[in-house]
């Protein structure tokens, strides 16, 4: 008898309650269908891709060149491109982001913090095709003026330029980590008679490691992901080169110039721009991934 | 020995707060100082024919009526797709499968989509909606790309609002009898929609300012004529700002310039309005 109560309530409830929670439960579900559905789109075309040029091809062949009579599908090029202007934006993204994450948690009145995030957050609005002119129109031609060797486009530039965007995210993320490192870890330190920098150096940064450790992943992604700072600014010529100066072509860049023409479906070049994306989500889900599991750590511990 | 490694850590101190400093201001000063120079290079060339004219093949006539309609019936179209959704999303998760398996698997979902690069939902886009549901490069093709891109921003953003609704309010209204839904819609909306759209203008602010998706969907970079309905083919400013930079000449790079000046007034003014309906925000909830 008493098993009856909960049976009868639900009988009870009225159809429009039970239409509402469908709709919103289908609404929610739309998240697990686009994830489906990218991994689906990114498998298919490049299994078709794959059934016309060998794999190994793919891997170990030095040179890309799907848009020529001489077709290349070496997919080298293309990542060392990506990894050039990633590396040279991480190597301004993460300095300075460390060091202005300090400044943000251990330095700054929370006066300053009040006014500094909210600015941040506007200016983390700007497009990146707005980065793409600057990196193209202004950057390239100072650097010209230091090493006249240059090339008109180059991975120096959008690289600087793709580093200055990415610091707020990982300067914010950072912050979070170190402002999570207990008080009582610093007061100790302190109380020890260490003194305040090498207390941040030696027990802050430390603790906040995992934090820290999740930031600059994240952010090393989000440079591997960029897409128009690179196709303006980069040139569109993959090389297998680590030379800063010259013109090259990342994975995101080669599919914004493939999509520029028109290229049929079918053709294998149009198959093409799915395989370089669906390295690019293989790359980009496990830097995210592991981000996530290393802010979910420090997250745990505090 | 104590007394001398004393004295020298000022220095250090001194030197190691300097560079946090710097490290906070450099970067700020030469983004704005950037910023500054495009706009100095573009508010020259913007003036009302500018706004109101077609694109040309000569860059002095040339104007950015159609990307600027383009580009505002797109965020348009990608709102009306994405704010039901996205909030009926977080609804769900927060109101009816809290602590179920289903409710897990969406949250680890919505977290890797939010990390996706853009271009990735282009290439979905191209095969789903461009080419399987045979939409062409119509702007309801990209406003269906969009909408995929932007739903984590408002679902995390309405997520954030739904939590702070205190739980007391809930239980009473359930406790008077009202319905799930009833109580949803009377007691927890009201409360969490400020938040949910500081979300939406957020997204809504990325959605203006997005082209890498778009180009990969189909958005033209020369178009005469406004957009006419869903079907129709398009432009956005960030797009028509793309195609000028990309031309050697430098007449039509003064008018990319002139354009980034509308595009960055517009996406700036509604970041800055999303800042402050959320600080409000806190403000009353403090």
């Amino acid at each position: 008898m008493e098993h009856d109560a909960p049976s009868l309530s639900r009988v009870q409830r009225p159809l429009a309650e039970v239409v509402i929670e469908a709709l919103l439960r289908l609404a929610a579900m739309v998240s697990v269908v686009t994830t489906a559905a990218i991994v689906l789109t990114l498998g298919l075309e490049s299994a078709a891709f794959f059934s016309e040029v060998a794999p190994a091809d793919f891997l170990f062949d030095t040179e890309w060149t799907p848009l020529f009579a001489q077709q290349h599908f070496g997919i080298w090029p293309l990542v060392c491109g990506t990894l050039l202007t990633s590396f040279i934006a991480m190597m301004v993204a993460v300095p300075f982001g460390l060091l202005a994450a300090i400044q943000m948690s251990e330095f700054s009145s929370p006066r300053v913090r009040f006014w500094l995030k909210p600015s941040v957050e506007v200016l983390a609005g700007v497009p990146t095709v707005v980065y793409g002119y600057v990196a193209l129109i202004f950057v390239t031609p100072v650097l010209q003026q230091v090493m006249p060797s240059i090339g008109a486009f180059n991975a120096l530039a959008p690289g600087l330029v793709m580093g200055l965007m990415i610091m707020p995210t990982v300067a914010s993320l950072s912050e979070d980590a170190i402002r999570a490192v207990p008080v009582s870890l610093r007061e100790a330190s302190l109380g020890l008679g260490v003194g305040r920098v090498s207390t941040i150096v030696r027990v802050v940064l430390p603790s906040a490691f995992s934090g820290i450790a999740a930031s600059v992943i994240l952010g090393t992604s989000r440079a591997v992901g960029e897409t128009m700072i690179v196709a303006i600014a980069a040139g569109q010529q993959p090389r297998l080169t680590l030379d800063p100066t010259v013109p090259i072509a990342t994975m995101t860049a080669f599919i914004v110039q493939v999509s520029m023409g028109d290229t049929p479906q079918g053709t294998l070049e149009y198959k093409s721009i799915y395989v370089v994306g669906a390295a690019l989500f293989v790359m980009t889900f496990v830097m995210n991934w592991v981000s996530y599991k290393l802010s979910r750590r420090y997250r745990r511990l505090t | 020995m104590i007394a001398m490694r004393r004295r020298s850590v000022p220095v250090g101190e001194i030197v190691f707060r300097a560079l946090c400093l710097g490290a906070v201001v450099v970067p700020l000063v030469a983004l704005v100082a950037l910023l500054v120079a495009v706009i100095a290079e573009g508010v020259g060339r913007l003036d009302a024919d500018f706004v109101m004219r077609f694109p040309s093949r000569i860059a002095s006539a040339a104007g950015i009526l159609p990307a600027l309609a383009g580009s505002i019936a797109l965020v348009l179209l990608t709102m009306l797709i994405a704010v039901p959704v996205a909030v009926g999303s977080a609804l769900y998760l927060e109101e009816y499968g809290n602590r179920g398996r289903f409710a897990g698997v969406i949250e680890v979902n919505i977290t890797n989509l939010a990390g996706v690069p853009s271009v990735i939902y282009g290439l979905l886009g191209l095969e789903i909606f461009v080419r399987f549901l045979a939409l062409r490069q119509s702007l309801i093709a990209g406003a269906l790309t969009l909408s995929l891109l932007v739903m984590p921003v408002i679902i995390t953003a309405s997520r954030e609002s739904i939590r702070t609704v205190p739980n007391a309010l809930r239980e009473a209204a359930l406790g008077m009898g009202a319905t799930r839904w009833s109580m949803v819609r009377g007691v927890v909306l009201p409360m969490a929609a400020p938040g949910m759209i500081t979300g939406s203008i957020l997204a809504l602010s990325r959605a203006f300012g997005e082209s890498a998706p778009l180009i990969i969907v189909g958005a033209a970079t020369f178009i005469t004529f406004l957009p006419n309905g869903v079907m129709s083919s398009y432009s956005t400013l960030p797009i028509q700002i793309f195609n000028w930079v990309s031309r050697p000449h430098e007449a039509f790079q003064t008018n990319a310039a002139a354009g980034i000046v509308v595009l960055l007034a517009a996406v700036l003014c509604l970041n800055a309005v999303a800042v402050l309906v959320r600080h409000r925000l806190q403000r009353r909830r403090n």
